[in-house]
């Protein structure tokens, strides 16, 4: 493909459209799902620490991989932004996904409360992606604070049901100009090629590869439909009739 | 008494003392005093005092 098409967030540049999170499986995997997925970003929660931890999750990421904290556990702004500012002194990068939740059944995104903290962080340097339930009003916000991006979920996540709210996320990529990231609730390749198909920038996914049965094979299956997708995107799908239908080729009479 | 990652404890001194005795020294963690970041290059400098709430985080998987 063209390698003029770059994913732009906040001035950086990634060749790939795939960002892989890395929660629920062996830290001993994630170099391989990196590998096999052709990461260039890696999701990551801030948690309390404990002493009798030896292992550290860095010592398992590939050192060029961008690291993109998420605000996990935070249900208003304020949390998100404590744990943002965490993050950031963890000594990894001024990049963050917000993720503010006041229900935990659903782990659907409070908006408003997203909208709030991505403006006090955009102020303070972050390049700020917030997780968002897909709503234009919402997205227009984000864009006026300061976002990098606008992360629409397909649906719940950890869900792998795929792309529920496509119809609300087609309008986000119509009219957005920040990058649509599709994450949470995609399953499978195919759904992440469709979002790719719609004109979404990139696809996030953990829970469809830490559920798989092999990880690795499943990180290259959803690395070469993120990449499909964008191809078929930038080359502009074929029409669809809406009746009857057109031979693929010359109708002769040479048997008449 | 003063409470790190929601557990009380005894202890008197610097934050970079802490750390010490609870073993993170030379861990990738961060450190909020009364929810406000302390800088690294101020661990040696800033005291702990009685009542005051610490957390101390680092990074694991997530999506």
């Amino acid at each position: 493909m063209d390698n003029n098409d770059k994913l732009i967030l906040g001035g950086h540049e990634f060749n790939s459209r795939f960002i892989l999170g890395s929660g629920k499986y062996s830290l001993n995997l994630i170099e391989s799902a990196v590998k096999y997925a052709g990461a260039e970003i890696i999701t990551l929660a801030v948690r309390r620490a404990n002493s009798k931890e030896h292992e550290n999750i860095l010592d398992h990421i590939p050192e060029d991989v961008t690291l993109l904290p998420n605000t996990s556990g935070a249900r208003n702004a304020d949390e998100a932004v404590r744990i943002a500012r965490l993050a950031r002194e963890l000594g990894c990068g001024n990049f963050v996904k917000i993720e503010i939740m006041r229900d935990s059944k659903y782990l659907l995104p409070d908006n408003a409360e997203t909208v709030k903290a991505t403006e006090i962080l955009a102020k303070e340097g972050f390049i700020v992606m917030p997780y968002m339930y897909p709503d234009l009003y919402t997205a227009r916000d984000l864009v006026n604070v300061g976002a990098s991006a606008v992360m629409p979920l397909a649906s719940p996540i950890g869900s792998n049901k795929g792309l529920a709210t496509k119809d609300f996320i087609q309008i986000l990529i119509d009219e957005i100009d920040l990058p649509i990231i599709v994450d949470a609730g995609i399953g499978r390749p195919s759904q992440a090629c469709e979002a790719m198909e719609m004109g979404a920038s990139a696809v996030m996914c953990n829970t469809a590869l830490a559920t798989a049965g092999d990880l690795p094979l499943m990180a290259e299956a959803f690395r070469q439909a993120v990449e499909s997708g964008r191809k078929a995107y930038i080359s502009g799908l074929g029409r669809v009739l809406t009746r009857g239908a057109s031979a693929s080729d010359t109708l002769t009479g040479f048997l008449r | 008494m003063i409470t790190v990652n929601g557990e009380k404890m005894d202890f008197s001194g610097t934050v970079a003392e802490l750390l010490d005795v609870m073993e993170y020294n030379g861990k990738r963690v961060a450190v909020e005093l009364n929810e406000n970041i302390v800088p690294k290059a101020e661990y040696e400098n800033t005291a702990v005092s009685d009542g005051d709430k610490l957390e101390i985080v680092r990074f694991v998987g997530g999506g």
